[in-house]
């Protein structure tokens, strides 16, 4: 069998076209944005981005109810839009299997949260499955459809970075025959959620969630591995790995399905060994529902509720609750040294506008993407940021409660793709209630946080295939919004002066920037010999242009006491020329 | 069999991706368990970047456990000082002679550390200090410095060299094909 090393998200991307997946969709979002990505190589899969989450799973709702096996993908805040549908998509069940992909991001490497996902499953009554590795990941998905189609339910499968990014060894096998055709079947009852059907539909719900544990009791996926009796754990998913690396000796009893729990198989892995315990990322979700069973556990007394676990917190937990004994790790020992954030790019087109925002003293209510960078020093141009969308209904909500001279600083800050994600609805209330603040979409073309993906306003859909593209200044007019401005953000003359209009206005306005992500090739890019240059001779050190925080800009301290100078690393520059609208004394020039 | 952990450490945009999955390639192909993990999203924007590369008999954690690192590849200089708490007292660092500056250095308000190499030293003995810009200008393309890298950690490492070369050939675009073998090899002899 062809062996290949698949990262957890193209495992799944093999595992959906392995199924006889017909249909994918989904939004970008780390850690999940590559298994469409993915899924989009397998032609047999109608694949494309949806606005949001919630549109995604509707989507995909629509095809199963067609009969199609259909997947949906989202990072975990993004279950949080789709859960309307999700929650009464668990009392319809569905067509063909429907699979539901939740990449968790315990650690925050790229959120505004760490919520576990786990507790949407047992909320919404549906199964969830968790994979340890990227073998797991293509298995799970693959038998995730059949186990939606025996119970009739949606299904989850809950990653998280560590196995979405992660990468390990994984065996192709090929795409299943002889699905049923999709075709177009009427059953309101089932489909028609009015509440005389579902409350027909509910018992059916509660008496699934028995039956799914049922077999749960009985499925390979929950599997118990006997070694030492005197310490069993019960794990799932990555932190699986992470037990039998720090804990080698352990009995474990490694959960497949993590909603609902296979009770008689915990109930004999407890009577097995000496103590039992917990190990899981996040909430006490196992752990709460074993000790309602009556079983003696231990589990968070000794495990951090926040953040990643890896097998050295594993084996200092249980060392420092005096469990095990393990000889002192000294790290070695090193200085403290400067600090990488990261930055927004040479030439990224939000800087200019983030300087012109910080300067005209704005309050700046923020979104979910690159530009919520804004908030690092030097710029220091970002106040709030809260979820997708909330920047302008957060602007809006607090211009209510401020004197007009305040209500004037209010800015709110998103980008294109986040203004279609849930922006639409937000700038919808604001003209509609005049809430008189200043929104800026930050229009770059793309999806440029999660690494660059299409949206409805850039033209161009998943598979590159050219699209019609959302016009967005027609757009917030047709919302109501009266003055509509269009700036390029390059030019900070023009940016300050667009600003400050719109911000002393008394009524809502928006304005757009209109530079491309410089990582977008050939759009919006000055050529190699478009870069800029301090003339050192002219350079008189007053640090202006240090201001904007380019990464191309350099600081150079003279050695003798005299002050230093500024250099532009030719690598790097975009030619934007941003810093050179900031230098009063023309040192920074263009290298020809 | 025991485990080899190999930490590939520097800043986003520096090729370390690619670097760790031709690490990975070769050793599935040498008949290892390999597991590979690191962080996407925000890094890549000029932050820290760190990928875990794991192979032996039969590989659990994705990710290295703290302090038992056995090979540090290091990308930037003050990337590859940061992650040495991650490695085991004996391990060996193949340090890429580069500076890339962080923002509070850009700005002037910290100063880049002196003498990161002879620190370094002092802590892990067994360090390779390579000057991958100037070495892959010597292969025809200062954009195969990684390359250059990865030769000297294959050194390091007992695998044949055509499993690397295949590993390399699957992983490497055609046209860059022969620079990054070039590369690998000069890497390779140090
Ligand atoms: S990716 Fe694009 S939008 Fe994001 S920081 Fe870089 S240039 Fe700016
Ligand atoms: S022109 Fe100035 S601000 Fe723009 S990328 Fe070059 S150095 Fe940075």
């Amino acid at each position: 069998m062809k062996k290949e090393i698949l990262s957890g998200n193209e495992a799944i991307a093999r595992g959906a076209f392995e199924a006889g997946v017909k249909v994918a969709s989904a939004y970008p979002g780390t850690p999940s944005t590559e298994i469409l990505e993915n899924i989009i190589h397998y032609r047999s899969i109608n694949s494309s981005w949806a606005p949001n989450e919630k549109v995604a799973l509707e989507v995909v709702i629509g095809a199963s109810f067609g009969g199609a096996r259909a997947v949906a993908c989202m990072k975990h805040v993004g279950v949080n839009v789709a859960a309307d549908p999700l929650f009464t998509l668990s009392y319809t069940g569905v067509g063909g299997g429907l699979l539901l992909v939740v990449a968790d991001d315990p650690e925050m490497h790229s959120s505004q949260d760490e919520q576990d996902s786990r507790n949407y499953a047992k909320f919404v009554k549906v199964p969830m499955l968790e994979p340890a590795d990227s073998f797991e990941c293509k298995e799970f998905t693959r038998l995730a459809f059949e186990l939606s189609e025996q119970f009739d339910t949606p299904v989850m499968l809950r990653s998280c970075t560590r196995i979405s990014h992660g990468k390990s060894i994984v065996e192709l096998g090929e795409p299943v025959t002889g699905l049923p055709e999709p075709k177009l079947v009427k059953n309101p009852a089932k489909l028609v959620m009015l509440p005389g059907n579902a409350r027909v539909r509910h018992p059916l719900v509660e008496e699934r969630v028995v039956n799914l544990g049922r077999h749960g009791d009985s499925w390979e996926i929950n599997r118990e591995e006997y070694r030492s009796a005197d310490i069993g754990i019960i794990c799932a998913g990555v932190t699986y790995q992470y037990v039998r690396e720090a804990l080698p000796e352990a009995s474990t009893l490694k959960l497949g399905m993590v909603y609902p729990l296979p009770k008689g198989k915990i109930q004999e892995f407890a009577a097995k060994v000496k103590r039992l315990f917990v190990v899981e990322e996040l909430d006490p979700f196992i752990e709460e529902q074993v000790k309602a069973m009556g079983i003696a556990v231990t589990g968070k007394e000794i495990i951090s509720l926040c953040g990643e676990l890896s097998p050295g917190r594993i084996r200092k937990a249980f060392s420092d609750a005096g469990i095990i004994c393990i000889p002192e790790n000294n790290p070695l020992q090193t200085e403290a040294i400067p600090m990488r954030p990261p930055n927004m790019c040479p030439g990224c087109p939000h800087r200019g506008l983030f300087y012109e925002l910080s300067r005209l003293g704005a309050y700046v209510t923020g979104d979910i993407g690159c530009y919520t960078l804004g908030f690092m020093p030097p710029l220091n141009a970002m106040d709030t940021c809260v979820c997708m969308g909330a920047s302008i209904s957060n602007a809006s909500g607090i211009v209510r409660a401020l004197p007009p001279e305040e209500q004037r600083r209010v800015v709110a800050v998103i980008g294109d793709s986040t203004f279609l994600h849930t922006g639409l609805n937000s700038l919808m209330e604001m003209a509609w209630n005049q809430s008189p603040a200043t929104v800026v979409i930050l229009d770059n073309r793309i999806t440029a946080m999660t690494g660059r993906q299409e949206n409805p306003a850039s033209g161009f859909t998943l598979s590159g295939e050219v699209a019609p593209e959302v016009k967005i200044p027609d757009l917030c007019k047709a919302l109501g919004i009266r003055h509509v401005q269009i700036v390029d953000p390059y030019d900070l003359d023009a940016t300050f002066k667009v600003l400050k209009q719109e911000m002393d206005r008394s009524e809502p306005s928006v304005v757009i920037t209109n530079r491309p992500c410089c990582l977008i090739k050939g759009d919006g890019r000055f050529k190699a010999d478009d870069v800029l240059f301090v003339d050192q001779d002219s350079c008189t050190g007053c640090r202006a242009c240090l201001r904007i925080g380019c990464p191309a800009i350099e600081w150079q301290p003279a050695p003798d006491g005299k002050k230093g100078k500024a250099y532009i690393d030719p690598l790097l520059c975009t030619g934007c020329t941003v810093c050179q609208q900031l230098c009063k004394f023309d040192a920074i020039g263009r290298l020809k | 069999m025991s485990i080899t952990n190999i930490l590939l450490v520097g800043v986003g945009g520096q090729g370390i991706l690619l670097a760790s999955e031709i690490l990975a390639e070769a050793f599935m192909l040498a008949g290892f368990d390999v597991k590979k993990s690191e962080i996407h999203g925000m890094s890549q924007r000029g932050g820290s970047v760190v990928s875990h590369v794991r192979f032996g008999e039969k590989v659990f954690s994705p990710v290295v456990p703290e302090g038992e690192g056995d090979i540090l590849f290091g990308f930037e200089l003050l990337e590859t000082y940061r992650y040495l708490p991650l490695m085991k007292a004996d391990a060996k660092v193949i340090a890429n002679d580069f500076r890339i500056y962080p923002p509070a250095v850009l700005l002037g308000q910290q100063t880049y550390p002196d003498g990161l190499v002879e620190k370094m030293r002092t802590i892990v003995p067994d360090l390779l200090l390579v000057d991958g810009l100037k070495l892959a200008n010597e292969a025809g393309n200062p954009r195969a410095a990684n390359t250059v890298l990865l030769g000297a950690v294959s050194g390091k490492l007992d695998i044949k060299e055509a499993i690397w070369q295949s590993a390399i050939e699957k992983m490497v675009p055609k046209k860059a094909l022969d620079v990054n073998l070039k590369a690998f090899r000069i890497g390779r002899s140090l």
